[in-house]
């Protein structure tokens, strides 16, 4: 059955020809498969905010009208890690949630990326006694740091768009299934 | 602030306390652990004090400060008086006598977290609690981490850190 004959009318036709077009423009631009599909990721962060402290309210900041993450397309914070692909560990670490953390982050699928929000993620901040994990880089990867006790949301923008800049050069098998031997 | 309810207390069971003292309008009594139920519950219920709220609940030590070493301090408020009272206990740190006081959770049940917090992060028993686990550590963790012979640099990570990288 062809697509002319599922969609039936005109109108929907032209929808489809449009979004074809839009595809091969996409990749006339770009010049290779693995730039669309780095374009398409960059633009579309899905994130999993897991907000354990006070950088929280400044998360929500960035998350507001005023500084608007999602014009940079990081508009809705998944709350399963199953749908999410942006790991956004914003406040304090405790070794007793250390576990939970590294679960979260295997139970994102590829591919993903972290970023840790604050000094208390990225270093321990200023807690540096029996209870804190010393910067969550020591149990997961990090993919950038945002410095701050909290950060302005001017940084964590920053750090959305290094990410995106990171993404652009990244080099990794689209269907890791199919390529490998 | 609540002179009379120190002296209420006072009059009331003057065998019981060691001392009393008042720092800015803060009027307290170092009291003897044994009657402390009793003690409480008088200060609930009696018409001159009322102190219907437990405000908090927390142990301190004076590790190489004062003699003894342990101490629990009671912060209690009353809403219909507007006044406040601190009790404290002292606790001998001697290993023949176990490190503990009368748990007051039957006169206010805010106790119930407040002393497994104490017991938790010092190690002071409240007997009669009837649940006494660690509230903020977990339960892995070894000794209790507010007391002042803590290992400073003493971690006790639940996973290893990644290749290449380590605890601190």
């Amino acid at each position: 059955m062809s697509t002319e004959s599922l969609l039936g009318n005109e109108a929907t036709t032209t929808t489809v020809e449009a979004a074809e077009g839009f595809f091969r423009k996409l990749l006339n631009r770009n010049e290779t498969v693995q730039d669309a599909v780095n374009w398409s990721r960059r633009w579309s962060f899905f994130q999993y905010p897991f907000v354990t402290a006070c950088c929280g309210m400044e998360y929500m900041a960035t998350a507001g009208p005023r500084y608007d993450y999602s014009r940079f397309g990081a508009e809705l914070p998944r709350f399963s890690p199953r749908q999410a692909d942006l790991l956004m560990v914003v406040g304090t670490i405790t070794h007793k949630q250390a576990p939970i953390l590294r679960t979260i982050y295997e139970q994102m699928a590829d591919p993903k990326w972290v970023i840790s929000f604050g000094v208390c993620a990225s270093s321990g901040g200023f807690y540096r006694n029996y209870a804190t994990v010393q910067g969550i880089d020591t149990i997961i990867p990090v993919d950038v740091y945002i410095p701050g006790c909290p950060p302005r949301p001017e940084a964590v923008l920053d750090a959305i768009m290094m990410l995106q800049d990171k993404i652009k050069t990244e080099r990794r098998p689209l269907l890791p299934v199919v390529e490998s031997p | 602030m609540s002179k009379e309810a120190l002296d209420r207390l006072v009059e009331r069971y003057p065998d019981e306390i060691v001392s009393t003292h008042a720092d800015h309008g803060d009027e307290t009594a170092v009291v003897r652990p044994a009657r402390l139920v009793e003690m409480m519950t008088f200060l609930r219920d009696d018409e001159g004090t009322s102190f219907e709220m437990l405000t908090d609940l927390t142990g301190v030590d004076y590790l190489g400060v004062k003699e003894p070493r342990f101490e629990v301090v009671y912060h209690l408020y009353s809403l219909t008086k507007n006044h406040r009272l601190r009790l404290k206990v002292e606790l001998e740190d001697d290993e023949d006598i176990p490190l503990e006081v009368p748990s007051i959770m039957e006169v206010w049940r805010a106790a119930y977290w407040m002393e497994r917090e104490a017991w938790d992060l010092y190690g002071i028993r409240f007997s009669g609690h009837p649940d006494l686990r660690r509230i903020l550590m977990y339960e892995q963790f070894r000794g209790h981490p507010l007391r002042k012979d803590y290992e400073m640099e003493d971690r006790q990570p639940l996973i290893p850190p990644r290749e290449g990288k380590q605890h601190l």
